[in-house]
């Protein structure tokens, strides 16, 4: 929240007018007391005070790892911080066109998989670890990414590409590995349109100067 | 609840000061509080604020800048370019609505 300090000329607000952080405009500082604003940058490390500035790394390839870096990205973005993603190794997968729209979700070696649907079978069955092999038998991989998917799309979720269009549109930049780009021998007309460009590991952390750093 | 008056006009907010009432606000309010803000509420700008008036009236929930798009038809980079910053709060806020609470 944010106490407005100075209203336009000719304008009556009340006493206390509580305004939403909307991260511009007129806000009271929001420096400490008595800090200089030197001071306050010293708080904060060597990094100038600028707008807020995020980097995700998508490291892989699945479709349940593909979305977290989608979701706060694009959340990120619409609380006006600017985002960098940087896709490697398979997280490649999520911009070539050629693979993201076939993501998939495995039970396999996830621990975490449970059905809620289970519960209406027996109460309690719903927090139940599903047998690690039942993830090995043929078209399950399949059929837990179709209710993946469902799950998702119920919940008013775009899938992989039309996010990336989302996020594209929402001012995303986004850049491909160049080492996994030559190794996956990927060409560049496969990528989704709102890949900047293809950059090494050094241009990245360069780009994520001074970013909050989140790797998936 | 915290009151706010801007111009004679009063609305009720959270602690965040977004709007806990819809019935409170006009579209005469929207000008007075896009000024704060440095918005100017021409009919681009005021477009989509009708359209969360009117989806919210019927979902109960302050539409995400995702359902504005697949729903309301807009172009998310217009939206960004509208509503610089936090566009998604800038608009609930705009068009007296509770504060948007989608993920996406």
């Amino acid at each position: 929240m944010t106490t407005v300090t100075m209203p336009p000329a000719g304008y009556e607000l009340s006493e206390g007018f509580i305004l939403p952080n909307f991260g511009d405009g007129m806000r009271s500082s929001p420096a400490a007391p008595g800090a200089s604003a030197e001071s306050a940058g010293e708080a904060r490390g060597a990094y100038p005070i600028g707008p807020r500035k995020m980097a995700f790394i998508c490291s892989k390839g699945n479709l349940d790892m593909a979305y977290p870096a989608l979701i706060m990205g694009n959340a990120a973005l619409s609380e006006g911080v600017e985002v960098h993603i940087f896709f490697t190794f398979w997280g490649l997968d999520i911009v070539n066109t050629k693979t993201n729209e076939k993501l998939k979700f495995t039970l396999a070696a996830n621990t975490a998989m449970h059905m809620p649907e289970l519960g209406r079978i027996k109460p309690g069955l719903e927090h139940m670890s599903m047998p690690q092999a039942m993830g090995n038998l043929p078209g399950m991989t399949g059929f837990a990414t179709r209710m993946m998917k469902k799950q998702m799309a119920d919940l008013e979720i775009p899938d992989v590409p039309e996010f990336l269009d989302l996020l594209q549109a929402a001012g995303a930049h986004m850049y491909a590995c160049r080492l996994t780009f030559d190794m996956m021998k990927i060409i560049e007309a496969d990528l989704h349109p709102g890949v900047e460009g293809v950059i090494s590991a050094s241009d990245f952390i360069e780009i994520a100067e001074g970013a909050q750093i989140v790797f998936v | 609840m915290p009151t706010n008056v801007i111009n004679g006009r009063s609305f009720t907010v959270d602690e965040e000061g977004f709007f806990t009432d819809r019935s409170e606000w006009n579209e005469d309010l929207a000008h007075d509080l896009a000024a704060l803000i440095g918005v100017d509420l021409d009919e681009a700008h005021l477009a989509p604020l009708r359209f969360m008036r009117s989806d919210s009236e019927t979902t109960g929930t302050t539409p995400t800048l995702r359902r504005m798009q697949a729903v309301g038809g807009f172009d998310i980079k217009t939206l960004f370019a509208l509503y610089p910053g936090k566009p998604a709060k800038k608009m609930a806020w705009l068009a007296g609505l509770r504060k948007p609470v989608g993920c996406v």
